[in-house]
């Protein structure tokens, strides 16, 4: 008996520590990659079956709950403009010279035909807020040491049931990410490359976003050119810059 | 000998009146059922022909692998020429481009705020084209609850719980987003021009229809189409004539390995179809099996307890020196005679109550609130001529062998104990 009460001692410690590493872990990435602002100017190229398009946009971004995407090319797409405050997105279209906000269920429809969907977008809350984390343990990708973190879901509301990450155990930035669904089945995986000092910060510069139930490549997101912490007027988060 | 049977039967009432009753009430509801039936099958397989899959369609192979999705992106280009290819080698058809797609459909409110927001199924069809037929393939006149048919570009029609759910009526904006053929955001202004009962409840909640070249426009879809629809002259599916014509026109590209080749799928090929047409085809043979077998049984037990009440009859007519393959036979005549009055009667009031229920048919839209399938929302019967003889045949038929079985009796019978059974 004494036995067993040391084992079960000894077990509840181990899970106790490795629910405070996996959180503590997160908590590093958060530190690592997020910032007070940012302004990026990306490339996201979509595979289909035909062709491959690639749609270039500069994004404006405070803290997680507020961000504005600028749509530069191509010829279709630009002037497009979408505005995220809190969990509201607006779309304005040059087009028809209106501005649609989304939401509900229709979040979930395909941003721009990528494997991303605008709920995937939407996504502002920390990770350890949404999920209980683990590590599971340890694998190589690309050469690099990564410890493998297992996140379940704690409150109803999270988008996906369960992640798996796995996390670059000097660099504290995620290579890998799969996304599950309660059933168990694996919907979305992202790899990300191409890691980069930029102002201090370890940031990938090149994912990719693969929607598992689609046949394809996934879709590339390449970060051509970042800058953290920098001013941002106000106007920008607002309804209003989208028609300007 | 006929007219003497038919005097009888009209005299003794107790001889025919069961039978009569029995025959035609089965009559009446093998053909009653069997024209609802028909008809419901029938109007389910009419309405996603008219709607969804043509007699026949032609689309590319990748298109065709994923149709459930609308994969605009896998749609087929180079339309003038397939056309031209179709209008060659099967006039006999009208060939008509479909394109389906999804997006989001925004009611603008006050102050640039949406008062209406939802998910969208549309269908792009050639409404300007007299020779297309769409308008009237798709019944869309009569389905008008407000407003008119498109009559120039950018105008749209919605279905009538769908513009409840939006809060929009005839002359007011919509604004459509959604993703074009490469992947692209769309967004197009659109004017209600009507409001449609479809009868289709999937439809009526969440389906426009906009002018086909609004769509191509749209959805960058320039010499493109989801899918070329052919219906046969006339709108009447001919089963073995469309798969002789899917046969011929596959097997042109079945040494190509692009996946974007045109291939032709039919009707029975198509949306779990081919089930559909098999259960049309067995439903009349399994009503004439069923009505048969039972038939035959409850008229045999007529027969029976007909024999017994005519036990003495038989008995005397024996004795008479009448023989018992003459009784037996005029027995079947009888029956020939009661189960063709019978039928008659149950033909007459089968047919009646088909064409009752082929114009009013019963209302199941209640039942049908949050379905996806497309299936009308009133089933109605269909009058065949099939149904002149599909309860008369087996009706006549059950009776005489209902008789036959039951008049077995008589050959038991036997002379030299006759006159001590007519003592009792």
């Amino acid at each position: 008996m004494k036995y067993l009460f040391v084992l079960l001692f000894a077990l509840l410690s181990i899970t106790q520590t490795n629910a405070q590493d996996a959180t503590a872990i997160l908590n590093k990435v958060d530190d690592n990659i997020n910032s007070n602002t940012s302004i990026t100017k990306s490339d996201m190229i979509i595979y289909g079956r035909r062709n491959q398009r690639t749609v270039t946009s500069v994004g404006y971004a405070e803290g997680k709950n507020k961000s504005f995407s600028e749509y530069l090319a191509p010829a279709r797409e630009r002037g497009t403009k979408m505005l995220k405050l809190e969990d509201n997105l607006w779309i304005y279209s040059p087009s028809t010279d209106r501005t649609i906000q989304l939401s509900g269920h229709m979040l979930k429809q395909s941003l721009m035909g990528s494997d991303l969907s605008y709920e995937d977008m939407m996504e502002n809350r920390k990770l350890t807020e949404m999920y209980d984390a683990k590590v599971i343990g340890e694998e190589t990708i690309d050469e690099r040491k990564t410890w493998v973190l297992q996140l379940n879901a704690k409150v109803d509301d999270a988008s996906y049931d369960s992640r798996k990450v796995w996390i670059d155990t000097e660099r504290y930035v995620p290579l890998r990410e799969e996304l599950f669904a309660k059933s168990g089945q694996l919907l979305k995986r992202t790899e990300l490359k191409d890691v980069k000092r930029i102002d201090g910060k370890w940031y990938p510069t090149k994912m990719n976003y693969k929607d598992m139930l689609k046949d394809g490549k996934g879709t590339d997101f390449v970060v051509l050119e970042i800058e953290f912490d920098v001013e941002i007027p106000a106007y920008i988060f607002s309804k209003a810059a989208l028609k300007r | 000998m006929i007219k003497f049977i038919f005097k009888a039967i009209l005299r003794d009432k107790n001889r025919s009146l069961l039978p009569i009753t029995v025959v035609a009430t089965g009559v009446l509801l093998t053909i009653a059922l069997s024209g609802y039936l028909s008809g419901m099958l029938g109007d389910i397989i009419d309405q996603n022909a008219r709607f969804q899959t043509g007699h026949a369609k032609v689309m590319t192979r990748a298109y065709a692998d994923n149709v459930d999705q609308m994969p605009n992106d896998l749609a087929l280009l180079g339309i003038d020429e397939v056309h031209e290819e179709l209008n060659n080698d099967f006039p006999d058809y009208t060939w008509v481009n479909r394109i389906n797609f999804g997006g989001i459909i925004d009611a603008p409110g006050e102050n640039d705020q949406s008062k209406g927001q939802g998910p969208a199924s549309g269908m792009a069809v050639e409404l300007f084209s007299d020779s297309s037929g769409e308008v009237d393939r798709l019944n869309l006149e009569e389905s008008l609850v407000a407003g008119k048919i498109p009559e120039k570009s950018g105008e749209v029609l919605i279905g009538y719980e769908f513009a409840d759910k939006l809060k929009v009526k005839v002359g007011d904006e919509l604004t459509f987003m959604g993703s074009t053929m490469y992947g692209s955001m769309t967004f197009s202004k659109f004017i209600i021009s009507g409001t449609v009962r479809f009868g289709i409840a999937a439809m009526d909640k969440g389906t426009i229809i906009i002018d086909f070249a609004d769509a191509q426009q749209m959805l960058d879809m320039a010499d493109g189409t989801g899918e070329i629809l052919g219906f046969y002259k006339d709108e009447v599916f001919m089963q073995d004539q469309v798969e002789e014509m899917s046969k011929e026109f596959n097997t042109k590209y079945a040494s190509s390995s692009d996946e974007f080749a045109p291939v032709m799928k039919t009707l029975g090929e198509q949306n779990a179809m081919g089930g559909y047409l098999d259960l049309v085809d067995s439903v009349s043979s399994m009503f004439v099996i069923i009505f048969v077998l039972v038939m035959s049984i409850v008229l045999w037990n007529t027969g029976l307890i007909g024999g017994l009440r005519r036990y003495q009859e038989f008995g005397i007519r024996l004795a008479l020196g009448e023989s018992k393959g003459h009784i037996y036979r005029a027995m079947i005549y009888e029956a020939l005679l009661i189960g063709t009055i019978g039928s008659v009667i149950g033909t007459a009031l089968g047919i009646g109550v088909t064409l009752l229920m082929q114009r009013y048919g019963i209302d199941i839209s209640g039942m049908m609130k949050d379905a996806t399938m497309m299936m009308p929302s009133v089933l109605k019967s269909k009058f065949t001529p099939q149904l002149l003889y599909i309860g008369f045949i087996p009706g006549v038929l059950a009776m005489v062998i209902g008789t036959m079985l039951s008049g077995i009796g008589i050959y038991k019978r036997e002379t030299a104990t006759l006159f001590k059974e007519l003592e009792v």
